[in-house]
């Protein structure tokens, strides 16, 4: 454990030596159980500097635990784990002082206004008040809450307190910024211009870490990925190699009513790579859907609709994560 | 954009950087003040009025009681054998009380509603700063408005005339001893308690300790074990402690009040930092 902490503290960023890979963030084995429950099951991995990387997977999958103990806030039960070549648990302060969080939920300073929340923030990182009120101004603007900043927390909107949550995650410059579920309630459009936003925060050089429930997200913000179920990683690498690897090219969507779905999937055997019978549709795996949509046809079946699709994200992680419900 | 164009890339001569290079412990960052700054903002738009309240209580009751009840008194035996009248025999008391009263609401109430409504702390500790620079800032809050109700009460006994020694003044600095000692307690108790009900037992706690502290009357009525029970007591302690220091007489007692005061402070706030590290950083 202490001879990874110092080849890691090796390849800090602030630091930049060159070509190899700077890690900001390395996991060995990471675990964290609550009494009896296993949340984080041994996981590894390594982001270098600069990366977008996801982590995906069902609701108690261990996501939110992984980013706890990324953060120093939740202590592990075993493994090791090294944020900027720091441990957290030894370095809490050190090393949260690189990062910004944006938890699941937003947790706001109700009793504050909107500016002196980002203010307020900045000053528990030591950050003098010459550099806060024009980066809090700057943040606002980001944010598009420039004309909220003296109302109270608790007139604004769901979108509005979570741009405002994202802006006061950036008022230190985070080295990483860990956001989960950062676009959970917001509609499309505040959703694409919080894209932008972390698309160009990349761009700048900042690490992202990112949980979240949607697939189109993940792969539109995402380098790479790891999928978590029940606290082990199902499968690891980008959004593009994962469709490879574990879904076809292109998926035929077939409708032929509620009660026939099941009872047509054995006529379709043979057809694609992989079938999938579901109460609503079948879908047909293959690398060309209009080729086994020309099939279907020559079987003399006659689906209600049909549909032929890329392959996405979320095939992938509903054949590794099971369709069932997890609770 | 400036956000995105910003200093990330300025690197090591930025201010970020220069917060980032502070001295940190894995618990403290040296950062009391962001949490008393926090504080301060939060009370100059919301609580005042709640604040204001707990300054007339004691007030009320130096009124009723001194001038009323005192009619029927007359004058009592004081700290040192002299004869005071019963005003002044129960102001020093409930200064005590008052101090205790303010530390105990901010380190209790208003910390259970931080800890279970506003998450303020689960955002706090999720930056750099550490359960301690939380636990400290939290507590001074509560001591700066403790001393601020013993400076009104103070000068509310001068005005009745009730202070008889340039001593009185060091009633001040005592009361913020006295509520550093409730405060660092009180917010470690808080802690523990996950429901309302739970926090209505603190209040069953601190009544009986106002009225029976030796607040309105000499311990000497009680029996002994009685006292004992009593003399175990924080309140007790700094009504005493008050009462000696607002007719100026010392004795080896003073340094045993004070002493009491310095481990229930530093055991308070061990366990209030414990505590945090525990609820925050599990």
């Amino acid at each position: 454990m202490r001879v990874s902490e110092l080849a890691s503290k090796e390849s800090r960023v602030s630091s930049p030596s060159g070509a190899a890979p700077q890690y900001v963030i390395t996991a060995e084995n990471l675990t964290k159980r609550y009494g009896d429950v296993t949340a984080v099951d041994g996981i590894s991995f390594r982001v270098p500097a600069g990366e977008a990387f996801g982590l995906l997977g069902p609701n108690g999958a261990g996501k939110s635990t992984t980013m706890k103990m990324i953060g120093g806030v939740s202590q592990r039960t075993s493994g090791s784990l090294s944020i900027m070549g720091l441990d957290p648990e030894q370095h809490g302060p050190e090393v949260r002082a690189h990062l910004g969080v944006v938890p699941q939920q937003d947790n706001l300073d109700e009793e504050l206004k909107v500016r002196d929340n980002l203010l307020v923030y900045g000053r528990y990182f030591g950050l003098p008040m010459s550099y806060l009120k024009p980066k809090a101004d700057e943040l606002l603007e980001f944010a598009q809450l420039t004309d909220k900043a003296k109302s109270k927390v608790d007139a604004l909107s769901g979108g509005m307190k979570r741009r405002l949550t994202i802006a006061r995650s950036l008022i230190n410059e985070p080295r990483i910024l860990l956001l989960d579920e950062p676009t959970t309630g917001l509609d499309p459009q505040a959703r694409h211009i919080l894209w932008d936003r972390l698309f160009r925060l990349k761009e700048q050089g900042v690490t992202l870490i990112l949980t979240t429930h949607y697939m189109d997200e993940a792969e539109q913000l995402c380098d790479r990925l790891i999928v978590v179920d029940k606290g082990k990683i199902m499968a690891e690498g980008s959004p593009a190699s994962l469709i490879r690897e574990y879904s076809t090219r292109e998926v035929l969507e077939l409708r032929f009513g509620s009660e026939r779905n099941a009872s047509v999937g054995a006529e379709l055997e043979g057809i694609g790579e992989r079938l999938e019978t579901l109460p609503d549709r079948v879908l047909i795996y293959a690398h060309d859907g209009e080729a086994a949509l020309e099939q279907v046809s020559a079987r003399g079946l006659r689906p209600v609709t049909s549909l032929v699709r890329r392959s996405s994200l979320e095939d992938v992680f509903l054949r590794l994560t099971g369709r069932s419900l997890v609770d | 954009m400036s956000v995105l164009t910003g200093s990330f890339n300025a690197g090591e001569s930025s201010v970020t950087e220069a917060a980032r290079r502070r001295h940190f412990g894995p618990i403290y960052s040296r950062n009391v003040r962001a949490v008393v700054a926090r504080g301060l903002m939060a009370t100059k738009s919301s609580n005042w009025m709640v604040m204001v309240s707990g300054f007339f209580e004691p007030v009320l009751y130096l009124i009723s009681m001194g001038v009323g009840l005192g009619a029927i008194v007359g004058s009592v035996q004081g700290p040192g054998g002299q004869e005071i009248s019963y005003a002044a025999y129960i102001a020093p008391a409930l200064l005590a009380v008052s101090a205790m009263n303010g530390a105990v609401y901010d380190s209790t109430w208003n910390v259970f509603f931080k800890m279970n409504f506003a998450k303020l702390y689960q955002g706090m500790l999720y930056t750099s700063l550490g359960p301690l620079d939380v636990a400290m800032g939290e507590i001074f809050l509560a001591l700066l408005r403790g001393a601020m109700y013993a400076t009104g009460f103070t000068a509310v006994m001068g005005v009745m005339g009730l202070i008889t020694t340039a001593w009185a003044v060091l009633m001040i600095p005592a009361s913020v001893l006295i509520a550093f000692g409730f405060a660092s307690f009180g917010m470690g108790i808080t802690s523990f308690m996950k429901t309302f009900q739970q926090m209505d037992w603190i209040n069953f706690v601190m009544l009986p300790m106002f009225l029976f502290s030796a607040t309105f009357y000499p311990l000497s009525v009680y029996p002994q074990s009685i006292q004992w029970l009593i003399q175990a007591m924080p309140l007790w302690h700094g009504v005493e402690l008050l009462r000696q220091i607002s007719v100026g007489v010392f004795t080896p007692a003073t340094a045993v009040h004070i002493g009491y005061y310095l481990v229930m402070i530093a055991l308070g706030v061990l366990l209030t930092t414990s505590r945090l590290r525990k609820l925050f950083l599990k």
